[in-house]
């Protein structure tokens, strides 16, 4: 596993580097218009800079309290949680990462934190009651290789870059059309100055085009390898096919996401209905495609396996997994619906998934439950401010 | 000095330089290795702490199994005792554990009542969990020998393992564990 983090960490640096080289083009391309090409690489490193600390310092909370995410432990929803630790554990993840709920009925999750180290995972309680065990593993073991892949840093590093560029190429661009021809003309430049204007001006609106285009190239990539993962992790690539047909079915979108954290999440939060002419511009590689790679996994849920499977959805080609990790792969046995089949538990139903998910929100936001006698359960407000309740259904009082 | 004499003590440097870079990976795998082997053995303990909780639990509504009950903690106490006698025999006995929890959980299907037990739900939840986590880490401690042993047969690496010493993992197999056995659960309706 870790020749495949490397291989694709040179991959990932080249890229990033491609930004990095149009972000300071552009930044240098904006000062030479205006007289100084040294003050506008200057500019655009102090921006960027800016941005990355408070990316990196700030990036989880801000991401997570914008979402409004729930911080719970291990007996608030001792599945989920149960489950985390699980996937950490397949994963070989150093530390336990934070899990939260966002309640919203929307169907995503995602992962987030700089290091493995200092990690979360989120999900909405919208999918946690949707999905069964099989499902909710595949889910969490994709968000985890998120981690285990540092995939997050990554995505944040390019988030800042194509951030960083978007504002120069905003600003400067009206920059230039509202002073940079007065500045030419007392200057009285030849045609050289106008022929470096017209290329900044290209740059201009070119390079967040091109920033953005890297991003989702990048972003795709990631998506692929965090589903391969997902895939060895749970050595039952159909839970998380089966949790994408349901994420895939649901047409409600998440509200809490912008177009910089898409990339976070399990799927695109802004997904255009079906269409294949955005596959260029998306952050994710379509879901009926991720499933059918999935559910071509026949032979077993390596990283071998699972670039068999993306070849045969993609009729020959090449493959979609470094070569780093196809060479350390070996065979790798796919494991029956449940590890341990015989003691597998009960499934919950959904009316009980949304009914514990339900439960766990109402308490997490400080209300009280007292079991009434009748067989209602009363779900009391904190600033209640009175002694007593009565029961609805059967008129008896409970004191609070 | 000549030229030359730069050249070779540059390369000698870098060769030396790329050995201790090979060496310390090598040991991070190791180490790996020997934590994911540690690993079981943390879920493993938290499994034998879970026992003593079932069986108050189930106690009071199975006067009739006492004979399973006993089977489990007995099992649990063996188990408990082999920690550290070597993979084999601690292999063995979790074996007779895993096997005497699922009897028990079999013969919890007759009791309704103690199926719409909180309590004994969320102790459900913990055991099915501890199985997976006990399975996952298995499944991560192979994946680590996998990748050590690889680094240690792969050119240029296993120039390196062999001169220093490194040894090839042993993987866990689960058919030598005798988990793999189907426990025999008797459906014979429980004696008034």
């Amino acid at each position: 596993m870790w020749e495949q983090i490397r291989s694709n960490q040179v991959r990932s640096a080249i890229l990033v580097a491609a930004m990095g080289i149009l972000m300071l083009a552009i930044g240098f391309g904006l000062g030479y218009a205006f007289g100084n090409g040294i003050a506008g690489l200057v500019i655009a490193l102090v921006v960027w800079a800016i941005m990355n600390l408070i990316a990196y310092f700030q990036g989880d909370s801000i991401l997570l309290s914008m979402s409004r995410a729930i911080k719970i432990g291990p007996d608030d929803h001792p599945r989920l949680y149960n489950v985390v630790e699980e996937m950490k554990i397949s994963s070989g993840l150093p530390k336990m990462p934070d899990v939260y709920i966002i309640d919203d009925p929307a169907l995503n999750a995602f992962a987030t934190g700089r290091d493995p180290n200092k990690a979360s995972v989120a999900i909405t309680s919208g999918l946690l009651e949707k999905l069964n065990r099989d499902e909710l593993e595949g889910v969490i073991g994709h968000e985890v290789s998120h981690i285990k892949n540092r995939d997050v840093l990554l995505m944040t590093i390019c988030s800042v870059l194509l951030g960083t560029i978007v504002i120069l190429a905003w600003y400067g661009s009206r920059a230039l059309i509202f002073s940079g021809g007065s500045r030419r003309s007392s200057k009285g430049g030849g045609q050289g100055q106008l022929i470096i204007l017209a290329v900044a001006i290209i740059l201009m609106i070119l390079a967040p085009i091109m920033a953005q285009l890297i991003y989702f190239a990048i972003s795709r990539k990631r998506e692929y390898l965090a589903d391969a993962s997902s895939a060895l992790y749970t050595r039952y690539p159909e839970g998380l096919a089966s949790a994408l047909e349901k994420l895939g079915a649901s047409t409600s979108q998440l509200k809490s996401a912008n177009q910089a954290t898409a990339p976070m999440y399990i799927v695109n939060p802004f997904r255009p209905k079906g269409r294949a002419a955005t596959d260029l511009t998306s952050t994710h590689p379509p879901l009926s495609e991720r499933i059918r790679i999935l559910r071509a996994m026949a032979g077993g849920a390596s990283y071998a396996d699972y670039d068999k499977a993306y070849q045969q959805v993609h009729k020959g080609g090449a493959g979609v997994m470094p070569a780093a990790a196809l060479a350390a792969a070996g065979a790798v046995g796919l494991r029956a619906a449940a590890p341990e089949a015989a003691l597998k538990e009960p499934e919950p139903s959904r009316l009980e998934r949304t009914r514990e998910v339900g439960d766990l929100l109402w308490q997490k936001s400080g209300y009280k439950f007292i079991d009434c006698e009748c067989g209602t359960r009363l779900k009391v407000p904190s600033n209640i401010g009175r002694a007593t309740v009565k029961c609805p259904h059967c008129g008896r009082t409970h004191p609070v | 000095m000549p030229v030359w004499a730069w050249v070779i003590i540059g390369i000698v440097v870098v060769l030396i330089l790329w050995f201790f870079l090979i060496f310390n990976g090598l040991v991070r795998l190791r180490n790996q290795v020997k934590n994911a082997w540690a690993q079981i053995d943390v879920q493993l303990k938290r499994r034998h702490d879970l026992i003593p909780n079932l069986v108050q639990t189930v106690q009071g509504y199975m006067q009739y199994e006492r004979a399973t009950l006993e089977a489990v903690t007995k099992a649990r106490n063996i188990a408990q005792q082999t920690i550290g006698q070597g993979p084999a025999a601690q292999a063995k006995a979790e074996g007779e554990l895993s096997g005497a929890l699922t009897r028990l959980l079999a013969v919890v299907e007759r009791y309704p009542d103690l199926k719409a037990n909180q309590n004994f739900l969320a102790l459900q939840e913990q055991l099915t969990s501890t199985e997976n986590k006990i399975s996952f880490s298995r499944q991560f401690y192979n994946d680590s020998v996998f990748n050590y042993n690889n680094k240690i047969q792969m050119v240029p690496s296993n120039v390196v393992a062999s001169m220093t010493g490194f040894k090839q993992g042993e993987f866990f197999k689960v058919e030598e564990a005798a988990e793999r056995e189907v426990p025999k659960v008797s459906f014979e309706q429980p004696k008034p």
